[in-house]
């Protein structure tokens, strides 16, 4: 068994009002020295077997066709050891 | 005999059941079509209603896009069926690629329900050959994902094809439920395609089809005779 973990952000150029506020709320709490806060998802596969090109190559498609909405998020693939 | 509408039910849909009525309303047969049925029922539209399908988990419409249903949906609506899918089912047309773009959440976080002031912009669709352009009508609008969205190529093509059906009416004041309730670029409440068969737009036409209730106008119920209309005379 392998992890593969998928990253799904906005892309740069999508308003991201959640993260927004997130940001707002830092000073508040005492933490200063961050000017911006992106907020996105993480996904983490659990693959059976090896992964090999061709089940990276499923795993992006998958990313591309559901993960993620290439509309408006981009997407980052990685195996986990 | 009359046009068959079918009226799509995916788990967390809210308002199928007064689609279903507003189909009526307009004289036309509701009928149940459920997402995991392959079967279209042999309908002549489809109205794909709102609500928090699949709790909006991943993205709204997300994963009922890839529902049974939809497979039948998308196929037909290629091939020039009407389909209306109004809040969460826009949201589902969106993540289907029957129309461009895609919803964000609100800009402001809130969670909007109110009456609001929209402008017709084309009668030039299934949906609103009963409507004139620039008409201006108040249905209701409750969402929290309703910011629409598009590259800026995109939105010029839809400008420029006239496929812009309906803009937030911003003229006015917002106690009279005027202005952009959730930061929609270009002020954008719904857009068609380009046979102008699928329309999808953020408010909600079937909740103002009787003068009884609701909002107490019926400026929603063009949507339906539209539709019945066209099937009718086709």
């Amino acid at each position: 068994m392998a992890r593969v973990v998928v990253d799904v952000m906005l892309k740069p150029e999508i308003l991201d009002p959640q993260g927004q506020a997130v940001q707002r709320a830092l000073p508040r709490l005492g933490f200063d020295g961050i000017s911006d806060v992106r907020q996105g998802k993480r996904f983490e596969l659990e693959v059976d077997g090896p992964v090999d090109d061709a089940a990276l190559a499923r795993i992006r498609e998958l990313a591309e066709t559901f993960l993620a909405n290439t509309v408006i998020e981009d997407f980052n693939v990685k195996v986990e050891s | 005999m009359t046009a068959r509408i079918g009226v799509v039910t995916f788990p967390g849909t809210l308002d199928d059941r007064d689609t279903q009525r507003a189909v009526r309303v307009a004289g036309a047969e509701a009928v149940p079509l459920w997402h995991r049925d392959k079967d279209l029922k042999q309908v002549d539209a489809v109205v794909l209603p709102g609500g928090f399908s699949y709790g909006d988990y991943l993205r709204a419409g997300a994963i009922s896009r890839f529902s049974p249903v939809m497979g039948s949906i998308i196929e037909q609506a290629r091939a020039g069926m009407p389909v209306l899918g109004i809040c969460n089912g826009f949201q589902v047309l969106t993540e289907a690629h029957l129309l461009p773009g895609a919803m964000l959440r609100n800009t402001d976080l809130h969670f909007v329900c109110r009456d609001q002031k929209l402008r017709v912009e084309t009668s030039g669709t299934a949906w609103t050959a009963d409507y004139a352009a620039g008409q201006e009508i108040s249905i209701p609008l409750k969402n929290i994902d309703g910011r629409y969205t598009a590259d800026e190529h995109v939105l010029d093509e839809l400008e420029a094809e006239g496929r812009v059906v309906f803009r937030y009416a911003v003229e006015g004041e917002a106690a009279d439920g005027y202005g952009n309730p959730n930061g929609s670029l270009r002020d954008i409440a719904g857009i068609t395609n380009a046979a102008g068969n699928v329309v999808g737009l953020m408010p909600h036409p079937e909740h103002a089809v009787e003068s009884l209730i609701g909002t107490g106008r019926t400026d929603g119920l063009g949507f339906f005779t539209s539709v019945l209309k066209k099937l009718v005379d086709a």
